[in-house]
């Protein structure tokens, strides 16, 4: 039963119009290579601009009608509820022949966006008109790019609204990054630049954007544009030092990484059906706890060492530092935010899961993540001794925490990386875990401990602190 | 002192686990002819439809086992010498122990039907079940699933992750109606009857039907009627396994008898889970895996020399039919007792049903199907004794259903008042 895609339409002996959706969607993309390679050949974009906005809508409706048509088929007519029937045996799923061939395109597509961007020309051209129609100029790579991101996230945010729909925090959290996604990283700053102002979103500021911080004349392109960028500076200064703290006090991480950031979006739309790939050794926890603070030490030192060369340059002459500190700000550019979020944080969906960025490198999820576990309300609660250590709650976690050596142990989990994407309580099949917001010093309790409870309500004493000695610990408990 | 633990379900890790708690000097075997590595019972049908892999249904990791210094040995025991003190292995080989827990679980119940021993036939416990599963299902178009409790809807819902077509057949006039009301059972029923479109109540087997090489063709029903299957799972219930404890002279009647220690008949023989039958609680015999939890860290504690006896804690259970959650606890039975009122709160999809002591008005049971309950609160109110007028107003306390979900209807009195 090794079918490719969806084991669901074949087993409902649909094969043949799998089989036609599958086209589509493979006719769109083949539409989009050759969008890309009959420039190549030609040296130029051989047809006008007419039949490129044509093959732009084309490739993009071709696509996304067969990946509707798909969802049709797996979901369509059947019962809300959880289905990862076979994504174990689906080679698209389980690092089989599909999955790399999937993560090949994608890095491919990031390595040619960031450093071989004229081989795009194609499809650059192709969506000129509506590049004109949103910032009032010809469209570039990023516009491209920021469309596709879009349009990926919205189409995909069709097949994970679908896939949770008995849920209702899976719907909203869902409608949360599309909207984010097309409104605040896609419509408003292509808005703001045909209004003659900085490409600005809202939706992400230092430390993932680390040049909104950076000074004027250091990259800090914001600084450059005058007043109303300063006015952009302020709000992302506003929104990271003031409006963080709070909403991850009440809510936890979760408010930004999995109902509004970019990067979160594309994970929990286009990235859900690789969400089973991360690993959750512990090996991989020890490793994320290092790089991810590693990053943010590299972001505050890139930053750090741009204002002293800008206060220096300013106020006493002196330009010494100033090629250490571009230095590092190419470096960090190059490294972390072209490679490591870009190219292997998208590129490897297909192989080590969806959120590798996130969780191996975003210096924001390390910020939030510091709150998250020492400052804040957020908290998975275990329900009592309700776990079977069934295991889908580690599986599905897009972060690689082990869930389960919580829950069957009556812990509640208090995780610095958890995004609150909630699809370990989606998936359990005993309503074990609930994410919830309450008083701080609570969440660390032994979890919910039915049997004290009851001895105490009988009026005996209970049982005494059941925790075992540290040798007994799986992984422990900590950030 | 050394632990040989015999079994590596639910019972026998948790006892294990318990022990090492405890005690950090003994030594510890644990001996499963299943399996090295202590798999999830519960998730195999996560690992058949898959969902999980193998090594992602085994509740804790090798590295784990090791770290505990709990020694994990694989084979089957086909002895215990009780005077000598060791068990003797189906190689022929010993494990000497000073202690030795037997934790053998049970195993799919027969009702000597004609043809139950016909390949195509199968149940749902362990992992050659599985292996069976997948061996007959690859060519399998059709099913039938016999048995309309935990594990028939289990096996219904793999079975049909598989593409294969199935009919469904429940002995009673709704699904699981033994144990569940009849508004659950009706719940769940249509529930399951949206996903399974052959499913057949009051329906009983007449005998299972084979060929000349004597594979599954077909079922027939009590009515008559034939259903073609190329195969047949079998669920309906489990028995102990007592071959061992009866091999090594112990006392055994349904299951191993033990007293309120988890002693058997022999010194420093014990037995937990599912294969005891505990003599001080009417021979009762626990079959859930909470129970096999809490009877595995009872019996270890126990065995390490606490004297205080098995008391079976408020009961509670929870179960997946296809999408639909359930949980259970306290005191619920499938119909209105006497002495007892009944008030549920239910629409379309979900339903929630406290049951309360008549004459005292206090809370003895809740049922949910379709909403999460919060174990804390539900034992708590229990264990308190809250009056039920009290329970309805603060309801909402009790829920676990993710946040943003739909809020509660009003509860309303069952049958007279």
């Amino acid at each position: 039963m090794n079918t490719p895609w969806s084991i669901d339409a074949v087993a409902h002996g649909r094969r043949g119009q799998h089989l036609f959706a599958t086209f589509l969607v493979g006719l769109g993309f083949a539409m989009f290579v050759a969008s890309i390679v009959v420039p190549g050949v030609f040296g130029q974009v051989p047809w006008s601009a007419t039949v490129g906005a044509g093959l732009a809508l084309g490739t993009v409706g071709l696509m996304a009608i067969g990946v509707f048509y798909l969802l049709a088929l797996s979901y369509g007519g059947d019962e809300p509820g959880i289905r990862n029937d076979g994504v174990w045996f689906r080679g698209l799923q389980n690092r089989g022949l599909l999955g790399w061939f999937a993560a090949v395109v994608f890095t491919t597509f990031y390595v040619v966006l960031y450093w071989y961007g004229e081989v795009l020309v194609g499809p650059i051209r192709a969506l000129d008109p509506l590049a004109q129609l949103m910032t009032g100029g010809p469209a570039d790579r990023w516009f491209l790019y920021g469309t596709m991101y879009s349009a990926l996230v919205l189409v995909f945010g069709v097949r994970t609204g679908l896939r949770y729909r008995h849920q209702r925090y899976q719907l909203l959290r869902t409608l949360s990054v599309v909207v984010f996604q097309l409104g605040f990283a896609w419509l408003l700053p292509y808005l703001l630049k045909r209004l003659h102002q900085p490409e600005y979103y809202v939706t992400y500021f230092w430390p993932l954007k680390p040049d909104y911080a950076y000074p004027p004349g250091h990259g800090g392109y914001l600084f450059d544009a005058g007043w109303v960028g300063a006015g952009m500076v302020a709000i992302s200064a506003l929104l990271i030092l003031v409006v963080t703290p709070i909403l991850t006090y009440f809510y936890g991480k979760r408010w930004f990484c999995s109902w509004v950031c970019g990067c979160g979006g594309l994970a929990e739309t286009l990235g859900d059906p690789w969400r089973h790939l991360s690993d959750n050794s512990l090996t991989s926890w020890r490793v994320e706890r290092v790089s991810i603070h590693v990053v943010l030490l590299l972001v505050l030192v890139t930053t750090g060492l741009l204002w002293a060369d800008w206060g220096l340059g300013t106020y006493a002459g002196q330009y010494w530092l100033g090629d250490y500190a571009s230095g590092m700000r190419s470096w960090y550019g190059f490294i972390v935010v072209s490679m490591f979020s870009g190219v292997i944080g998208v590129g490897v969906y297909p192989l080590l899961g969806s959120r590798v960025w996130c969780r191996f490198g975003c210096p924001m999820a390390a910020i939030l993540g510091l709150q998250q576990r020492f400052f804040s309300r957020f908290r998975i609660t275990t329900n009592g001794g309700q776990c079977i250590s069934c295991g889908n709650c580690s599986v599905y976690c897009e972060m690689g925490i082990d869930v389960r050596d919580y829950a069957q142990r009556e812990q509640n989990i208090v995780r610095a990386s958890c995004v609150g994407c909630g699809i370990c309580a989606a998936v359990c099949p005993r309503g074990v875990l609930k994410l919830e917001n309450g008083p701080v010093g609570e969440r660390f309790e032994l979890a919910d401990k039915p049997l004290s409870a009851l001895l105490e309500a009988l009026g005996q004493p209970p049982l005494g602190d059941l925790r075992p000695p540290s040798s007994v610990e799986g992984h422990g408990r900590d950030s | 002192m050394k632990v040989v633990i015999i079994g590596n379900g639910i019972a026998g890790m948790t006892a294990a686990r318990t022990i090492r708690k405890l005690n950090r000097s003994a030594e510890i075997v644990m001996i499963s002819g299943e399996s090295e590595l202590p798999i999830s019972r519960p998730a195999l049908m996560y690992l058949y439809m898959g969902h999980m892999t193998h090594q992602q249904i085994q509740p804790y990791t090798r590295r784990f086992w090791q770290k505990n210094r709990i020694e994990l040995l694989l084979g089957w025991v086909t002895r215990i010498d009780t005077k000598r003190q060791v068990v003797i292995m189906a190689d022929g080989s010993e494990v000497p122990f000073d202690r030795v827990i037997i934790a053998t679980g049970s195993r799919s119940s027969r009702v000597g039907w004609p043809g139950e021993d016909a390949s195509g036939v199968v149940g749902l416990y362990g992992l050659d079940d599985l292996a069976a599963l997948e061996r007959l299902g690859a060519q399998a178009r059709e099913a039938v699933v016999i048995g309309g409790g935990l594990i028939g809807v289990e096996l219904a819902e793999m079975l049909l992750s598989r593409g294969i077509k199935v009919s469904f057949l429940v002995r009673e006039q709704g699904y699981w109606r033994n144990v569940l009301p009849e508004e659950e059972s009706r719940l769940v029923t249509e529930h399951i009857r949206a996903h399974v479109a052959d499913l057949r109540l009051g329906t009983e087997v007449n005998q299972i039907l084979a060929n000349d090489q004597g594979a599954v063709t077909g079922v027939e029903t009590s009515d008559g009627a034939q259903i073609p299957c190329q195969l047949a799972g079998v669920a309906v219930g489990v028995q102990p396994n007592v071959a061992l404890a009866t091999a090594s002279g112990l006392d055994v009647r349904r299951g191993i008898v033990v007293d309120g220690r988890f002693q058997t008949s022999a010194e420093g023989v014990f037995a937990c889970g599912d294969c005891a039958e505990l003599r001080d609680l009417n021979g009762r015999v626990e079959q859930v895996w909470y129970t096999g939890r809490a009877q595995g860290e009872h019996c270890a504690r126990t065995l390490l020399g606490d004297n205080t006896e098995y008391r079976p804690a408020i009961w509670y259970n929870s179960a997946k039919f296809f999408d639909l959650e359930y949980q259970t606890y306290g005191d619920v039975g499938p119909e209105i007792r006497p002495g007892e009122v009944h008030f549920v709160c239910q629409d379309r999809e979900r339903m929630v049903r406290l049951v309360a002591d008549a004459r005292t008005r206090n809370v003895i049971g809740f049922n949910a199907i379709g909403v999460r309950l919060r174990h804390r609160v539900c034992e708590a109110w229990l264990a308190a004794g809250v009056a039920v007028d009290e329970v309805k107003d603060v309801f909402p306390q009790a829920c676990f259903d993710p946040e943003f979900s739909r809020s509660f209807g009003a509860f309303e009195q069952m049958g007279e008042t």
